[in-house]
């Protein structure tokens, strides 16, 4: 069986909006760098970044045709699980109230603030600029090229999907910061850390049932039966945390 | 420190923070590998019965937490 739409369309998606949110909180400490040190340094460190990061991919890309897809599968699968699952049970914390929103206002102000600290600058080559950007891109895009493996390894065909997906929000966000020049603080990040959690638990739950020969009921179509099962179960999950936090906090 | 050190606690951490949790559901992954050959019948649903552990896994943990964090 050929992939269809139920893993093309969610792969671009999943990969879209995961990548969006870990790309929006890059630019932040981006932009915190290069307003305060200088655009130069920051935005090479920031190119250099995804140049190892390209050179990451090739060298993974290639490795990954050796291995057998079940192996893969169970690999990739366990691994998406848990980083996932992580995702979701932070997200499903936050709309809770249990800990705090992410708030990209409130990092570009910290970021600033950090970078202001480290005194006069140099004349042409600001190290700490270069290491600053270069360290965010990286560690952000690390997520990035995991998610893309993550989703795109699981099945032949859905690399090139999952790949477009995160090169898409790669463009999206780095338009906005050239055309605004400060941070995306009103882009719902919260709400989209809640539907990428949702998007890659259920992949992740895919993938590994199908490393284990697991069987699904409805074939490839169960993918979207377990986006909107994760779905429910973590909006309904939100207020049973918060009576709980309320019952125990209310016990005197 | 280390940046090497830096860098595989970054990874790890992109998977776990925190660690029953994280051993859960490596401990339901386990169970379903262990039990799916046994299921006869009701393989059929083996993919739905590792999903509705993991559910069960991520609402126990959520609740954990929120009641922990509101008893500090």
């Amino acid at each position: 069986m050929g992939i269809g739409w139920a893993h093309i369309g969610t792969s671009i998606t999943a990969s879209f909006l995961a990548s969006l949110v870990e790309c929006v909180e890059a630019l932040t400490v981006v932009l915190a760098v290069g307003s305060v040190r200088g655009w130069r340094s920051a935005l090479i460190g920031s190119a250099s970044a995804i140049a190892v990061l390209l050179l990451i991919i090739a060298a993974l890309g290639t490795a990954l045709t050796h291995i057998p897809l079940h192996i893969l599968q169970l690999t990739v699968g366990t691994l998406l699980l848990l980083f996932g699952l992580r995702w979701l049970r932070k997200a499903i914390l936050r709309a809770a109230g249990l800990i705090p929103l992410h708030d990209e206002a409130a990092a570009f102000s910290k970021n600033t603030a950090a970078m202001r600290q480290h005194g006069n600058l140099p004349a042409a080559w600001d190290k700490i600029a270069f290491a600053a950007a270069f360290n965010i891109t990286m560690l952000e895009g690390t997520e990035v090229v995991f998610i893309v493996i993550a989703i795109g390894a699981g099945r032949a065909g859905t690399l090139l999907p999952a790949s477009l997906g995160a090169v898409a929000a790669l463009l999206v966000v780095t338009a906005l910061g050239f055309i605004l020049h400060r941070p995306l603080a009103r882009v719902p990040e919260n709400t989209l850390k809640f539907i990428v959690g949702v998007l890659l638990s259920a992949f992740g739950t895919f993938w590994v049932g199908e490393g284990l020969h697991l069987q699904w009921p409805a074939a490839d179509w169960s993918i979207l039966a377990l986006i909107a099962a994760y779905l429910l179960l973590a909006l309904a999950t939100v207020p049973l945390c918060r009576n709980r936090s309320q019952t125990v906090a209310s016990i005197p | 420190m280390n940046p090497i050190k830096t860098i595989l606690r970054e990874i790890f951490g992109l998977f776990v923070d925190d660690g029953t949790f994280a051993l859960a559901i490596l401990l339901w992954l386990f169970v379903v590998r262990t039990l799916s050959p046994h299921l006869g019948n009701a393989s059929a649903w083996s993919g739905p019965i590792l999903f509705f552990g993991l559910a069960l896994i991520l609402i126990e943990s959520a609740a954990r937490y929120s009641r922990r964090r509101t008893l500090k």
